[in-house]
């Protein structure tokens, strides 16, 4: 299979509520794909599925060419929560090593790897800090250095940016674009709009459909528009993909 | 009137939780007619197994109510140690020699001034058989003349403290670890279902051995409760009590939405099984309910061990109840953990 992620007609239902209608997407290997819709529309829910936290009540979802979910493929994985999952009792350092023990990771390794991710995020000087005392932007670098801590092959981050400052954004996506010409593919959600430049690719989702998909170049031409964000307004009102 | 606003939302956020209104009213409900129940049992049945004595003796031991069965030597101390009487009694050449079960002091006691004062009543009344000049010879099997109602609870108490504390904090831990999210991102991970809940159970269980030490060390040294049996044998029976209470706890915890509604379990699981935990005299009916509770066979095991000295397989029974109560609910968490990943 030639795309790291593949969701062939993917519908999804919490009980009656329908939350993804026959989603069909394909993620190329080391590109980094822009989730872009508002809150509710079922972003999370559908990089659950592709993280195989979910499974779809029809429809397939493929991950590195495995059919998901399978645990297995999981530590190839790297999972980043809307909201921060991280144990306010425990530092910083002692969050990381136990998302590094969960994957397998060995003390040494951890070592010298736990430093690394913490600069990544500029988290330095932060190691022995308890979580409870972090502001709401450390915990979201530090969710992020949890999800980088393994060198997955393929990262999927729900909301990464929230609640960040415009510098640390710039520093943050800075080091996205790096581990993406590094290989690793990624897939970003937001409801930002001025974020959408830095993906190679974007998907337009509200209520559950992709209304649009592409690049953002793809998706401004098309629409006769000047920015993603006029884009993502035009084919709402549409109603229809182009 | 911002009294009065503060006031009201109380009164709205009342009105909307269903279920603490419903406890608030069904458990105090639920606890007072338990205590009535057990404390307005029946009268305290004493049994006796009579080896040798005349029959007046017999009579007179009758008369105050106290149920006699005649038997030999050996079945009156079998009958003894598995409790089916309080004492076993002989009256050779006028010497009264009794062997008492003092563990449940209020039947002991009852059996002791029974029995004397059986003696007595003949020696008053001038029908031979009785020697008032020689002293009545009793003995404990298990217990002692001095054992205060303390000792009859103490083991249970140990028990259900570890109970109580190991499935709240347990039970928490594993809703905090839901709400604030941690669960998903552990279950993104190659973590394994069981895995988790071996971990908790892992975690935990070493916590509660270190926790149970100190309790019990505490009150059998401290506080002085007898304690007759081997104390690696209590920390085994408290060990395995935490791990029941909290696999109990992870499970009921999924019920909870939060640490509020997982503390209202108290009342409805932690207080009725005190009621039935053995301690208490009920009818034969109630005791039968006694015996679905993981906290009977817990104070079972420690009171064997602590007040009769009891070994590792009198306990055994117990103690594989307590187990098949742990694996039962560690099995139902792993299989609960699916709601949260299919695999």
């Amino acid at each position: 299979m030639d795309s790291c992620i593949s969701l062939k007609h993917v519908n999804h239902f919490f009980g009656k509520k329908q939350i993804l209608s026959d989603i069909c997407l394909e993620v190329p290997y080391g590109c980094i794909y822009g989730l872009l819709g508002p809150s509710g529309g079922g972003k999370t829910t559908m990089v659950k599925i592709m993280a195989g936290i979910l499974a779809p009540t029809t429809g397939e979802a493929f991950l590195m060419s495995k059919k998901m979910p399978e645990r297995r493929i999981m530590g190839q994985i790297g999972y980043m929560t809307q909201g921060d999952a991280l144990y306010p009792a425990l530092s910083s350092e002692e969050n990381l090593r136990f998302f590094g023990a969960l994957y397998g990771m060995g003390r040494r390794e951890l070592d010298k790897r736990i430093p690394e991710v913490m600069d990544l995020v500029d988290l330095a000087g932060d190691r022995e800090k308890q979580v409870k005392n972090f502001s709401g932007g450390m915990k979201r670098r530090l969710s992020l250095a949890a999800a980088l801590l393994h060198r997955p092959g393929v990262l999927i981050l729900d909301e990464p940016t929230v609640g960040i400052d415009p510098l640390l954004k710039k520093t943050i996506w800075e080091q996205l674009r790096r581990i993406s010409a590094g290989g690793t593919t990624i897939v970003i959600t937001t409801h930002v709009m001025d974020e959408t430049q830095n993906c190679h690719r974007l998907a337009m989702l509200r209520e559950g459909t992709i209304i649009s998909d592409g690049t953002p170049e793809d998706l401004v031409r098309r629409s006769g528009t000047a920015s993603v964000e006029e884009a993502f307004l035009y084919y709402e009102r549409e109603g229809e993909r182009l | 009137m911002r009294v009065k606003a503060l006031a009201m939302r109380i009164l709205w956020q009342m009105r909307r939780d269903k279920r603490t209104l419903a406890l608030m009213i069904m458990a105090p409900i639920i606890v007072l007619t338990l205590v009535s129940v057990v404390l307005a049992g029946p009268a305290l049945q004493v049994t006796v197994a009579v080896v040798n004595a005349p029959s007046a003796y017999i009579q007179a031991l009758d008369d105050n109510n106290i149920r006699v069965i005649q038997c030999g030597e050996d079945a009156a101390r079998e009958a003894l140690e598995t409790g089916a009487v309080t004492a076993a009694v002989r009256i050779d050449s006028g010497k009264l020699s009794a062997l008492v079960d003092g563990s449940d002091t209020a039947r002991s006691q009852i059996a002791v001034q029974a029995l004397t004062a059986a003696q007595n009543g003949m020696t008053l009344r001038g029908i031979s058989g009785g020697r008032p000049d020689l002293t009545p010879d009793i003995t404990y099997l298990y217990g002692s003349d001095d054992l205060t109602d303390f000792d009859h609870f103490g083991p249970m108490l140990i028990g259900t403290i570890i109970f109580f504390f190991v499935f709240l904090v347990a039970g928490i831990s594993f809703l905090q670890e839901r709400n604030s999210g941690t669960l998903e991102k552990l279950l993104s991970s190659p973590v394994r279902r069981w895995e988790i809940v071996a971990g908790y159970v892992t975690g935990f269980g070493i916590f509660t051995v270190l926790q149970s030490t100190l309790i019990s060390v505490y009150v059998i040294y401290v506080l002085d409760v007898m304690m007759v049996g081997a104390f690696p044998l209590v920390i085994l029976v408290t060990g395995l009590t935490a791990v029941t209470a909290l696999t109990l706890g992870i499970l009921l915890s999924t019920a909870a939405g939060n640490e509020f509604q997982m503390i209202q379990f108290v009342p409805v699981v932690i207080v009725p099984q005190v009621f039935f935990s053995g301690i208490f005299e009920l009818s034969p009916a109630m005791e039968v309910v006694g015996r679905f509770m993981p906290l009977y066979y817990v104070a079972d095991a420690l009171e064997g061990v602590m007040i009769r000295g009891e070994g590792l397989s009198d306990i055994i029974g117990d103690l594989g109840v307590l187990l098949c109560c742990a694996a039962v609910f560690m099995t139902a968490n792993v299989l609960l953990l699916k709601r949260y990943r299919k695999i």
